[in-house]
């Protein structure tokens, strides 16, 4: 008998209402993530990572609402919790580190009293003990000078030094899971590989699960036991890495493992997905978003709604979205 | 033919999309219509006193009762739309022309021509803008030419800015090098290619102005510039009626003001929808 | 922050150099003859001859504004012809009541105005929204000085609550010791509470008048610069690391949002000072732009170029006070050149 997930999101469906009506951004969605376990959400801009994300932090724009789901944090339904219940895990149970950093930080307050804003938060940490935890956490994020650092102001430091910040303060109490939406997206390449060896190697030494959302297969490669497939709001194939990567059960994962490139693939082999997203703002969407992309699809395909097939394998269970999944084949 | 239609349509889904602008589309036609037809539509001649019905409070007979010199109220608030929208109207019209002109040429050649009128746009600027037009017409002489001429310099740097930042983004788009490169003219490249560009956002400046130009010219004579007794204006009616407010004869005042604002407040709403409709990042 | 004021300061100089030089200008458009026009309709040909030497118009043009530079640097603004008394004394003795009204009228713009963008912002699509949307177009679309006369029919005509629009004190009360030249304060310095209340009384319609014009621009950019910041990556961020309610809204949205809307301030004066002129005549407020209408009236031109000078570098000085402000609200302003 294992031990339940960390963090389990269960049919997830969340719908925006915007001008042009109705958009079922997420539908279904589910996953779980273990206690220090770290796993990727992949999936192209627009099929609903930031959404799930948001979802789970209870962070989603006004016009998003949470339709159907669960989402249990450490045996607690979040989307069920009272507001200052859930405030009271955010940050310190639970954090998040955003794509654009400096803008994810005020821009007009010291990186210090920002930190403390949230120790004050959490941890009624005030005054001359905010600011020595602040430093601890910006040296812990190997910014060099932090006590100098402490007061300086975002547009005073760099795009990766921001990111240092922000993981500093999504760090700073502690929390069991680190939710990363495109942490390195906008940064240079060096930079890039230095913050995700930050994360992982705080992810480890603090015993941290973390989600690691991103468009990049190769990132998540790298990163990540696990994988979770996103298209247009479904989770459409969820798989320990390594099994993903020898064998993709769904068309679409497919597609992205080849035009993923990879050391020792040449650049013409790279294959482009067809076609679009589906609107999602379509009333007669198919239970199958892929469908008019999918060189596979045929009629049974077209039934209004799908289940996930599940199928247990040696590093934990395998689950895909398609009727017609790829059996065995490489990509 | 075809565009004129377009053009219906256009307008029909601008006043349907918005049912405020709608009504404020409608108060502006009934506004224009006023202007013209006004002085055929009134019961009384606006400026024929009576020594007997002086300070009449409104009923039947004069609906907004009279003022101190027995003159129906209001014949008067309808007969000055048409000079009032007059003002407002030919202010407009001239700082559309000369700042848009101006304001293209700044955006277009940068340089000199550039540095000159953003020179003379933050000179105007740095005077609180009705007391600058007060000025002006101090100095030019009290008609309503001048109220014109001083409205339209105050509304200046507004368009001047407005059109040289339309026409900047467009110095080198696509578009533009494409005439340039088939052999037009700069002077033809400004004129067929970019000013033509920048029209719509310039006729949202317009209807924002509008308002504005019309307080700004009821306020002057108000205060004793441009336009002189017997005409009837709106801003010139309150002035005399607030002589009487304090002893209680509200309608001599009240009547002409809600006019003015009555047509300052449609204007506004209009310049909003227009605003929404044309540009609609700028929307607040 | 010396230097910052400092740089502010410089960067000024071109604006006050041009409101300079346009009252200048504007002296020398006028039609036909200045020397006639400074002398007054029914001057003899002797008096206006006078007046021509008297202001040096009989000298070149460059000549005529070194020495109208050198006037100003005197404080010297010419002699009112109404009077006789100099521009300069009587602008100084009554700029304190101009002052006056047009502060209270922002300080009660900004203490509406405010709170309710905010509230339209923070409830944004609620009938507060909508309801501030409404009030801020019908503000501007009010004619001020016609505002004026419906708060004095309705308040004093009627009701009876206020006191008569003759000023800024009724005949009754003192003057309280000048200190600050404005009533209201200078009586609550010298502990006379029933002078300071019966200030207070005259100052309520004009300030009210001329803080309803000045709403509009106001509560609409607090709206926006709330829904803006509100919307922010940062203030996500914010909610993420579970902020309170409270201290994202004002600690967070709030001050990033006031940048914007001081910003706007400048605007806002341009607005007050203008409608000040015309609250000032519905009220009979003793302040410069009264004193300008009376001289305009008469075509006594000095005291109107005066008043335009006076208001201008007033403006000048606010906006100054204005980026000031802005420096010290966003560290960003200090690193820039």
């Amino acid at each position: 008998m294992t031990a339940p997930p960390l963090l389990a999101v269960g049919d997830l469906s969340v719908t925006f209402r915007t001008r042009a009506g109705p958009v079922k951004a997420l539908e279904r969605v589910s996953f779980a993530v273990d206690k220090g376990e770290t796993i990727a959400i992949v999936g192209e801009s627009g099929s609903g990572k930031s959404v799930t994300a948001q979802a789970i932090m209870g962070i989603l724009d006004p016009a998003g609402r949470v339709e159907a789901g669960r989402v249990y944090f450490a045996g607690l339904d979040l989307l069920r919790a009272s507001a200052s219940e859930l405030a009271d895990m955010r940050g310190r149970e639970f954090a998040m580190i955003f794509q654009n950093p400096r803008g994810a930080l005020n821009p007009i307050r010291t990186v210090g009293d920002q930190i403390a804003d949230v120790l004050a938060r959490h941890e009624h940490l005030k005054g001359a003990a905010a600011r020595d935890r602040a430093m601890e956490m910006l040296a812990l994020v190997k910014i060099t000078d932090p006590r100098r650092r402490l007061d300086a102001y975002p547009f005073e430091l760099s795009g990766g030094m921001c990111q240092r910040v922000m993981i500093a303060l999504a760090l700073a109490c502690r929390p069991a899971l680190l939710i990363a939406d495109e942490p390195t997206t906008g940064l240079d390449v060096t930079t890039q590989a230095a913050i995700m060896d930050l994360i992982g190697e705080l992810g480890r030494s603090r015993g941290m699960a973390t989600v690691l959302i991103t468009h990049d297969l190769g990132l998540a490669a790298e990163h990540c036991g696990r994988i979770v497939v996103m298209h247009a709001g479904h989770v459409v194939e969820d798989a320990p890495a390594a099994q993903l990567f020898a064998a993709p059960r769904h068309p679409y994962t497919a597609k992205l493992l080849a035009a993923t490139p990879r050391p020792g693939r040449h650049l013409e082999d790279l294959e482009a997905i067809p076609g679009g997203l589906p609107d999602l703002r379509r009333a007669d969407l198919p239970g199958c978003r892929f469908l008019e992309r999918c060189d596979r699809a045929g009629e049974p395909c077209r039934a209004p709604a799908l289940d996930a097939i599940v199928t247990p394998s040696p590093d934990g269970e395998r689950r895909v979205l398609c009727v017609r999944p790829l059996m065995g084949l490489a990509a | 033919m075809a565009a004129v239609q377009a053009y219906a349509r256009h307008l029909r889904h601008v006043v349907t999309e918005n049912p405020v602008t709608g009504a404020a589309f409608a108060l502006f036609l009934l506004l224009v219509l006023t202007a013209i037809l006004g002085p055929a539509l009134v019961p009384f001649d606006p400026l024929q006193s009576d020594a007997s019905r002086t300070l009449h409070p409104p009923s039947a007979r004069h609906w907004f009762g009279t003022d101190q010199l027995g003159r129906d109220v209001f014949s008067r608030v309808v007969v000055a739309t048409r000079l009032d929208m007059t003002i407002a109207f030919a202010s407009v019209l001239l700082v559309f022309v000369t700042g848009t002109l101006t304001g293209v040429a700044a955006g277009h050649f940068g340089g000199w021509v550039d540095r000159l009128t953003g020179r003379i746009a933050d000179t105007i600027m740095a005077f609180p803008l009705f007391v600058l037009a007060m000025g002006i017409v101090a100095a030019l002489g009290n008609s309503i030419g001048n109220i014109v001429l001083a409205t339209a310099v105050v509304n200046f740097p507004l368009y001047v800015r407005v059109a040289r930042a339309e026409a900047n983004v467009r110095r080198d788009a696509g578009f533009v090098e494409a005439a340039r490169v088939s052999g037009n003219s700069e002077a033809r490249v400004v004129l067929f290619h970019i000013l033509p560009n920048t029209l719509p956002i310039m006729m949202v400046q317009v209807s924002l102005t509008l308002g504005y130009a019309i307080l700004n010219a009821a306020g002057l004579s108000f205060i004793g510039l441009g336009v002189r007794p017997p005409t009837p204006e709106w801003g010139i009616m309150v002035a005399d009626g607030a002589n009487y407010i304090q002893s209680g004869e509200w309608w001599v005042a009240l009547f002409p003001g809600l006019a003015l604002m009555l047509a300052v407040f449609c204007f506004n709403l209009l310049g909003d929808g227009l605003r929404d409709l044309i540009d609609p990042r700028r929307r607040t | 922050m010396l230097a910052m004021i400092g740089r502010r300061l410089a960067a000024a100089l071109p604006s006050i150099a041009g409101v300079v030089v346009v009252t200048f200008l504007l002296t020398r458009l006028l039609p036909g003859d200045p020397a006639a026009y400074f002398a007054g309709p029914a001057a003899t040909p002797q008096a206006i001859e006078e007046i021509r030497q008297r202001l040096g118009l009989d000298q070149s043009v460059p000549a005529q504004f070194l020495t109208y530079l050198g006037d100003l640097a005197r404080g010297e603004f010419g002699l009112s012809l109404t009077t006789g008394l100099p521009v300069m004394q009587e602008l100084v003795t009554r700029l304190p009541a101009s002052l006056e009204l047009t502060l209270a009228g922002l300080l009660f713009a900004v203490a509406v105005a405010v709170p309710l963008g905010i509230l339209a912002a923070v409830r944004a699509g609620s009938w507060i929204d909508h309801a501030t949307r409404i009030v801020a177009t019908a503000g501007v679309s009010l004619p001020t000085f016609f505002t004026g006369l419906l708060l004095v029919h309705v308040f004093y005509s009627v009701l009876q609550v206020a006191p008569a629009p003759m000023g800024r004190l009724d005949i009754f009360s003192s003057t309280p010791p000048p200190v600050t030249g404005l009533y209201v304060l200078d009586a609550l310095l010298a502990g006379d509470g029933e002078t300071a209340l019966a200030a207070l009384a005259q100052l309520a319609l004009p300030a009210l008048t001329l803080g309803i014009f000045a709403l509009a621009p106001l509560a609409r950019m607090t709206r926006a610069a709330m829904l803006a910041a509100l919307g922010s990556e940062f203030v996500r961020a914010a909610r993420a690391s579970g902020l309170s309610r409270g201290r994202i809204v004002w600690v967070y949205a709030f001050r990033n949002a006031m940048l914007p809307v001081l910003t706007t301030l400048g605007m806002v004066f341009s607005f007050l000072l203008g409608a000040n002129v015309l609250v000032e005549k519905v009220f009979a407020w003793p302040g410069i732009g009264s004193y300008a209408i009376e001289a305009l009236i008469v075509s006594d031109y000095a005291p109107v170029q005066g008043f335009v000078l006076t208001m201008a570098l007033l403006y000048v000085l606010l906006n100054l006070a204005i980026d000031i402000l802005y420096g010290i609200v966003d560290p960003r302003v200090k690193v820039e050149s």
